[in-house]
């Protein structure tokens, strides 16, 4: 460990490689630098690698660097060597700029006597009433011997997954084609819900059938654009450097002359930024400082409204004249269907939405009303987890794509209606081979299943509903280690049996694949080691489709493997056994995992789409995914290209900035088509929650959490901030229930109860809360009701409870800050 | 680094002990290898000055005192809270000091008085000065770096002997 008040510098010819963030979407570019312990650089700035002279004070903005960008690491040779982990100034999408996510990636990567070494560094088994290490071969015999049973007696329906299907830490365009190839391809079984939502589906089903893909346009984008809408999104919080490094110029006045080069003949007013959010985020605070308040606009809409706001917008600008009827004949279809269904007056708007109606009208003006110089505003419409998990991600999108369609706000430079992102993309898998979308958590609540596999995801604490699932399956997992715990003397294939049979009595077997134990360690009874970037080669893309190789720079600790040759190891050993039995389908269906390395699962999968003889394959490469090679991207360094690629030219990969730009949509006939969405209120259940519990308990990440704190529940820097998942309430509200700031309270409806710690702020409405997501300690899916849109996306922000105060925790009163995270 | 510096100094003891066949204790020895490397590899906290900042009677609540510590090139404030905490120092023991420059990225911090935090204008980070620079929310990845006090009751002043936290834009707190 680093003393804290000083750093080991890089000596001159530190080995420096290239690092993509893989904590949120935006995918900042670093550098890592790696050198032996027994060596430093020094403060003259020739004499260390970053060229920096640290004999005297740096001025402000001249370095990111902090002990938390330092660690020691040990190879599987023993070695220690010294990691600095910075970011890249050169890079296009941060500018050398940290988050304190991504600042800290050095210090999340494995160290023996770090809080990192809480990392999984053997497959371990649950045997004799305690957790063992193991080796591959038995872990192996006993996963793979056990898929073959329940394959065999069963068919594939007996195996269930809930696997990433993204870029970043835990994903990958390597490890999402081995994980799929293993379930699809090899294993065949449709049992398969996503690390987010309780089934196989897209976060896009509307706007993809509208033919609009969600990532259509650059970071570039929102330094162009007039009129920049927020909906459902807090992006200092959550894609902090696009925010900071593009918006913020953007809305302070820095692009201003960019825009006249770019678009000579066009009128520029003051750039105007539009927050769709009930609640007061910190983004908008810091937006009102940045822009000024005159030039932001809050729609604070009344939770699970939006269908209702975009209609009403939609059928005044329609009204107003103020849309693209040359694009919308030429371009699209269905309009009048659209305009029909969705028609929703300003005065109904503003009651449903409980937004004046003149704030409306301003929106509507700001965003679509023709400037004096005839075009129509380039208004660029980012969106989020406001909608995703809204009330009905599917019309919501509907809605809102309509709106942009009429207008034309998608295809030109300083627009786009794109998904802002959580974590990066990485999707590279055959096709799914169900018909049907399958509601996981309630097959697993049924009954259903016998062999169960989390794949570097926890929906113990990220899952709606996720009390009931929970107690669902530790019930059912119960059962097998029982009938585990009374094996004397068995061999792998004698528990096999002793499990097979434990799941014919309701059991079901639970592996983990992942980091950390994680708290599926309650009912998990094998957990399998995986690697992270940095410890594997591992290429994904950020949230403009800008696809970068992280490079290898060290090695996984202990014999943790990367998750494609995981998947590798486990279709070979099913493949051996069928070999032995004779059984050549079976053994041909799970062949072609023969990979050394990582590359190879790249170049089977990400590299082989659309290729001559290639079976399906669903990438975000496309077809032209085979033109990127790890050389390639090597060489393209942290600006990596963004796909769709459209050739390899003058050693240099060319990507695409835009999609659309040509009118043409991802359409049969290439139209875009309107989508009716008519304003559907609230479902049954959401309703009876809503009009039985005083609170509504809104939720999302937080600026300092990545996911479900699987690193940063060590890291003091982080648990010490937030010991237990924050709940911000009213003061007076706070005051009613006799809660103080540091206070336990118990969150509790009919679907569940959870528990957090109270954090009284002035900007919450009375009735309104916030909890943090996804947490270790306190986890909101517990109120989260168990309904869900046509295609299986949850609910997550319409839950609604009441709130008791359970304790006071005088540690956290003590340690941890109740002031306001607002900056303005 | 606290091992690496414990491995550099076994090293020493066995080369130079090696060497001279010295039979005297370890601490003799140790005196010899300074002698011989020309650096005390004893050390391994920083050798911080003692400073004194300011009489704690002049300070006001909510009026910070601006000062510089460990050297002229790295502004610090100190400020009475008004009310006592954990590691305040001074007669009502709610004093206390930390460096003026963002962990982040070295943007001067402005003091809030009505709050009692810092606030970094650059990338709007902010540090509870009530809870040892704790960042409430904000981009850095370290609390803001706290000056050490302590308070001389006899002459009734305030003294900065060490920082609590590596200061931005250097390699050690002390040049």
């Amino acid at each position: 460990m680093s003393k804290q008040d000083r750093i080991t510098l890089p000596p001159v010819g530190a080995k420096r490689t290239n690092m993509t963030c893989h904590f949120c979407i935006v995918g900042c570019g670093y550098h890592v630098y790696s050198w032996p312990e027994n060596q430093e650089g020094g403060r003259a700035p020739n004499r260390n690698a970053l060229g920096l002279d640290f004999q005297k004070q740096l001025p402000p903005l001249a370095a990111t660097l902090t002990p938390a960008m330092t660690n020691v690491v040990v190879d599987r040779s023993g070695a220690r060597r010294n990691i600095m982990i910075v970011p890249d100034k050169d890079c296009v999408v941060n500018g050398g700029l940290s988050s304190t996510r991504g600042g800290k990636m050095a210090s999340y990567m494995h160290t023996p006597t770090g809080f990192t070494q809480e990392r999984l560094t053997t497959p371990m088994i649950y045997a004799a009433d305690q957790w063992v290490s193991t080796d591959w071969n038995y872990a192996l015999a006993i996963y793979a011997g056990l898929a073959k049973r329940v394959l065999d007696k069963d068919g594939p329906n007996g195996l269930v997954f809930s696997a990433f299907d993204h870029g970043g830490a835990g994903g990958g365009f390597e490890n999402t084609w081995g994980s799929g190839k293993l379930m699809f391809t090899a294993m065949q079984t449709p049992m398969v819900r996503i690390h987010n939502r309780p089934a196989y589906n897209s976060e896009c089903h509307a706007t993809r059938e509208m033919g609009v893909g969600e990532l259509n346009n650059s970071y570039e984008d929102a330094e162009l654009a007039d009129v920049i809408w927020s909906i459902g999104n807090n992006p200092y919080e959550t894609q902090t450097n696009y925010f900071l490094n593009h918006w913020v110029p953007n809305l302070n006045g820095g692009t201003a002359d960019k825009k006249k080069q770019r678009f000579p003949g066009e009128a520029f007013g003051k750039t105007k930024a539009i927050f769709v959010d009930p609640r007061r985020s910190v983004t908008i605070g810091i937006t009102e400082e940045v822009a000024g308040k005159e030039n932001v606009l809050h729609l604070d809409i009344q939770p699970g409204t939006d269908i209702a706001l975009f209609n009403t917008l939609f059928t005044y600008v329609v009204e107003k004249g103020w849309i693209d009827r040359a694009f919308i004949a030429k371009s699209t279809k269905g309009f009048d269907a659209a305009v029909a269904a969705n028609r929703i007056s300003l005065e109904e708007g503003s009651k449903i939405t409980g937004v004046p109606a003149q704030k409306i009208v301003t929106a509507a003006e700001w965003s679509y009303k023709p400037k004096a110089t005839g075009q129509l505003p380039r208004a660029m419409h980012a969106y989020e987890k406001g909608i995703i998990w809204g009330n009905d991600n599917y019309l919501i999108q509907s809605a809102l794509v309509d709106l942009v369609l009429a207008t034309r706000n998608v295809g030109r430079r300083g627009t786009g209606v794109v998904r802002m992102g959580g974590h990066q993309e990485g999707y590279t898998r055959p096709p799914y081979p169900g018909t049907t979308k399958i509601y996981i958590d309630q097959e697993l609540i049924k009954g259903n299943g016998r062999m169960m596999t989390w794949w570097a995801c926890n929906n113990f604490q990220t899952s709606n509903n996720a009390q009931q699932m929970r107690d669902a399956v530790l019930q059912r997992s119960a059962i097998v280690k029982q009938a585990m715990l009374k094996a004397r003397g068995a061999s792998a294939a004698e528990m096999v049996d002793i499990i097979y049979d434990a799941t014919t009595k309701g059991g079901i077997f639970v592996a983990s694949i992942n980091l950390y134990p994680t708290k599926l360690r309650e009912t998990t009874h094998l957990m399998l080691p995986s690697a992270h970037p940095g410890e594997m080669n591992l290429t994904s893309m950020n949230g403009e489709r800008r696809l970068r190789l992280s490079e290898k720079f060290m090695d996984a600790p202990g014999t943790a493997l990367p998750d494609c040759l995981i998947a590798a190891r486990i279709a070979n050993a099913i493949k051996a056994m069928y070999e032995k039995e004779g059984n050549a389908a079976m053994a041909t269906r799970f062949s072609g995992f023969d990979w050394k390395t990582e590359e190879d699962a790249f170049n089977d999968g990400f590299r082989r789409a659309g290729q001559p003889g290639a079976p399906p394959i669903d990438s975000q490469g496309g077809g032209s995914g085979n033109l990127a090679t790890y050389d390639r991207l090597r060489a393209a360094g942290n600006n990596g290209v963004q796909l769709p690629i459209k050739e390899y030219k003058d050693d240099k990969l060319v990507g695409t900035e835009m999609l659309y730009a040509d009118g043409k949509f991802d359409t049969a006939d290439g139209k875009a088509e309107f989508k009716p969405a008519t304003w559907p209120g609230f479902s049954k259940p959401v309703a009876e929650m809503k009009s039985k519990y005083r609170f509504w308990i809104n939720n999302g990440r937080t600026n300092e959490v990545w996911q479900t704190a699987y690193h940063n529940q060590y890291d003091e820097f982080v648990r010490g901030r937030y010991p237990m998942a924050y709940l911000e309430i009213n003061p007076e509200d706070a005051a009613e229930l006799g809660v103080a700031a540091g206070d336990i309270v118990e969150v509790f409806n009919d679907y569940g109860s959870t528990v957090a710690m109270a954090y009284p702020v002035s900007s919450a409405k009375r009735g309104q809360t916030f909890m943090v997501f996804g947490y270790f300690n306190g986890i909101q899916g517990d109120v989260t009701s168990d309904w869900t849109d046509r295609n299986i996306i949850p609910y997550y922000k319409g839950s609604w409870g009441n709130i008791k105060r359970v304790g006071s925790m005088e540690e956290y009163k003590r340690t941890v800050s109740f002031k306001s995270r607002h900056f303005a | 680094m606290d091992s690496n510096d414990r491995g550099v100094s076994r090293r020493i003891f066995l080369k130079v002990g090696g060497a001279s066949a010295f039979g005297a204790l370890g601490a003799g020895l140790t005196v010899e290898a300074e002698a011989a490397t020309g650096v005390d590899t004893s050390r391994t906290v920083l050798p911080y000055p003692r400073q004194s900042v300011v009489t704690a009677t002049k300070m006001t609540a909510g009026a910070p005192v601006a000062f510089s510590y460990p050297d002229a090139s790295s502004p610090c404030v100190a400020v009475k809270l008004g009310a006592p905490v954990p590691d305040g120092v001074g007669p009502d023991r709610d004093i206390v000091a930390y460096s003026a420059l963002c962990t982040h990225m070295g943007c001067p911090v402005a003091f809030d008085s009505g709050t009692n935090t810092f606030k970094c204008g650059c990338h709007y980070s902010l540090f509870d000065a009530e809870k040892s620079g704790q960042m409430i929310c904000g981009q850095a990845t370290e609390n803001l770096p706290r000056v050490r006090l302590e308070y001389d009751a006899k002459a009734g002043t305030i003294v900065a002997t060490a920082v609590e936290g590596l200061i931005y834009g250097r390699q050690a707190n002390v040049l």
